[in-house]
């Protein structure tokens, strides 16, 4: 055999790695930054077993029919969840019937029929409602909605209402639900509406029956992030729906109510909170999990249809 | 070539018709109110913000014209005549002060971590869905959070008071705001790096450079408007948080602090801009007018730490 190439002097392979001083660098910043990432995973790990342990400690200590009874009053030691799921299921719907409309009429207007400067000039304007906070828009459901908008309707309601709450939390989902359908309707190919008009179809028809068909998946992330946006609204409902202390069961929209949010509000907020082993004070973790598992889900199942129309273009 | 004319078809019926309806004025009614109905519900929503904005300001400029600069530097009271938002603000600036200390170092090394580092294995996967689910949990569960790790667990000693965090204090608050915004500041900061193009990267590789040395002086610089905004969106949203610094313990009503250590205030009562607006709102109509000026002060901390962070995005900027 003979060598085909002669040996040329260079650097030995073990002198390309560098120097050890740099290399020992090179490892530690890795360290550190993946300790970085790793204390994600430590929140979530934190939140599920402070709740958990807490709620386990919670159900131990009270009789299981306590939590179904005929109102939720925790100091007397009646937990009932129906009330709460109902005051939160109300609230989600009168939110959904404000924003749904709302957000999706104005997803598919800057989405098909607004002029880019238009899009440019309005979507930033959403953007600040999506980030006004919403003990602002607490106060001006209690303040504003309720007197002017819900009690000319309802003309039996009083201050406190879930109607008014719900049109809070509405207000607040808007900028969700517009966001992300707009989102999915600009991802649908333009090919396809130019097919549409290829055919001759109207631009009503393009919308309706092409995008909007094309864009289903996205639009139904955005319901289902919105809903779990609303569910876990706390300060709108705690301040405009006044379930302060309890709340008998009730599925009347024009009087007060508690969600599973303002519940845990009603009895943590301030310096009138109950003593530490409680198990007042231990349904409120009970309660938390519940929260905590209920977003999760519906997340997750946003997550699952946003990437559905990711995949198909 | 005598056959270059086209066939001459005699006009059929339906050349005709598409002729009369592509010359034909008619209008599309239907469509046109789809459109109008879209548009009142864009008009609609942004007319929410300005109504609400009006009116804000409307209490606001009662209680200026009444009371001038001495609402913001009052403290809180029980009479709406005297009360003032100077120890909000002043809870607001700390709670800031620990988001910006705790939040930004790690969660910017957690982007640096997964866009440029992490390989592409299960724990990785595990993180990013982690920290996507993380940004849609309620803010009252990392209220509940903070109050058992932070207040209870640090926050007590054995004798029930004055532990680590000292109970409901400033301290367990401000973890707890920076535990909220970690994933925001997390996701928003990968995204800036990841804009970063590769060939960036790839000239720092040629000409030497270690992985650290690339992502620090050539990744980080062209990602740093970015990762800028990010973090301003997270600040705006931990001075709007209401429900997990009244989980903590926020002060709604009327405290006191005399001539106390720095340290000692840190482990003291506390309130913040959104737990004396969530106290007044529920106090009589009398509150009406410095609950809208509190919001006020409110907004205009938020809009100037978002203009600033718009401003300096502009400035600094790149186009690829």
């Amino acid at each position: 055999m003979t060598q085909l190439t002669p040996m040329l002097p260079g650097p030995e392979p073990m002198s390309l790695r560098g120097s050890p001083r740099r290399r020992r660098k090179e490892r530690s910043v890795h360290v550190v930054l993946l300790s970085a990432a790793l204390i994600s995973i430590l929140i979530s790990v934190g939140i599920v077993y402070s709740l958990v342990g807490n709620a386990i400690d919670f159900l131990q200590k009270i009789d299981l029919s306590q939590l179904w009874t005929t109102g939720y009053f925790p100091r007397r030691g009646l937990f009932d969840l129906k009330t709460l799921f109902i005051g939160s299921l109300l609230i989600t719907g009168v939110a959904l019937v404000v924003a749904g409309p709302i957000g999706l009429g104005a997803a598919i207007y800057l989405s098909e029929y607004a002029s880019p400067r238009m899009r440019r000039i309005c979507k930033p304007i959403l953007e600040v409602l999506a980030g006004i906070p919403s003990v602002v828009i607490g106060f001006f459901a209690l303040t504003w909605i309720a007197p002017n908008i819900v009690q000319r309707i309802f003309s039996q309601s009083g201050t406190f209402s879930l109607a008014a709450a719900g049109i809070g939390v509405g207000i607040l989902i808007i900028p969700i639900i517009a966001s992300v359908a707009e989102d999915a309707m600009r991802a649908v190919p333009l090919a396809l509406r130019e097919a549409s008009y290829g055919l001759g179809a109207r631009k009503i028809t393009t919308s309706v029956r092409v995008v909007l068909p094309a864009a289903v998946s996205g639009i139904v992330a955005a319901f289902i992030l919105g809903i779990s946006r609303a569910i876990g609204e706390t300060l709108v409902v705690a301040l405009a729906a006044g379930g302060s202390g309890g709340s008998v069961f009730t599925t009347d929209i024009t009087g007060p109510g508690q969600t599973v949010t303002a519940a845990i509000a009603s009895l943590s907020f301030g310096s009138d909170q109950p003593a530490g082993d409680d198990a007042a004070f231990q349904s409120l973790y009970f309660l938390g999990i519940i929260l905590f598992i209920f977003t999760l889900l519906l997340n997750l199942a946003g997550d699952v249809f946003v990437r559905r129309t990711r995949q198909h273009y | 070539m005598a056959a270059a004319a086209p066939p001459a078809n005699p006009a059929s019926i339906t050349t005709l018709a598409v002729e009369r309806s592509l010359a034909s004025r008619k209008r599309d009614w239907l469509g046109q109110v789809f459109q109008v109905v879209l548009l009142l519900s864009l008009i609609l929503s942004l007319a929410i913000i300005v109504f609400l904005l009006s009116n804000v300001l409307g209490g606001a400029w009662r209680v200026w014209t009444d009371r001038g600069t001495d609402f913001l530097t009052e403290g809180g009271s029980r009479q709406a005549e005297a009360a003032g938002v100077w120890q909000g603000i002043r809870g607001t600036l700390t709670l800031v002060g620990f988001v910006v200390l705790l939040a930004f170092p790690i969660g910017i090394a957690s982007a640096i971590y997964l866009e440029e580092y992490a390989p592409d294995n299960t724990l990785t996967k595990f993180i990013n869905v982690n920290i996507r689910n993380l940004t849609g949990v309620p803010s009252v569960v990392y209220g509940l959070l903070g109050l058992a790790v932070f207040v209870r667990t640090f926050g007590l000693d054995r004798n029930d008071e004055g532990g680590l965090t000292g109970g409901k204090s400033v301290i367990s608050a401000g973890l707890t705001l920076a535990v909220l915004v970690l994933p925001i500041v997390i996701i928003t900061s990968a995204e800036a790096i990841r804009a970063v193009p590769r060939s960036i990267r790839e000239a720092g590789y040629g000409v030497g450079a270690s992985r650290w040395e690339v992502t620090r002086m050539l990744v980080l610089p062209s990602a740093a408007p970015g990762i800028l905004t990010g973090t301003v969106l997270a600040i705006s949203r931990a001075m709007g948080e209401a429900a997990p610094i009244l989980l903590i313990g926020a002060n709604t009503g009327f405290f006191s602090s005399g001539n106390q250590s720095f340290v000692e205030q840190l482990q003291g009562t506390f309130t913040a801009l959104p737990a004396v607006i969530f106290g007044w709102a529920r106090e009589t109509s009398e509150f009406r007018d410095v609950t809208a000026a509190a919001i006020f002060v409110l907004l205009v901390i938020t809009v100037l730490a978002n203009g600033t962070a718009v401003w300096l995005r502009n400035r600094f900027e790149k186009q690829w």
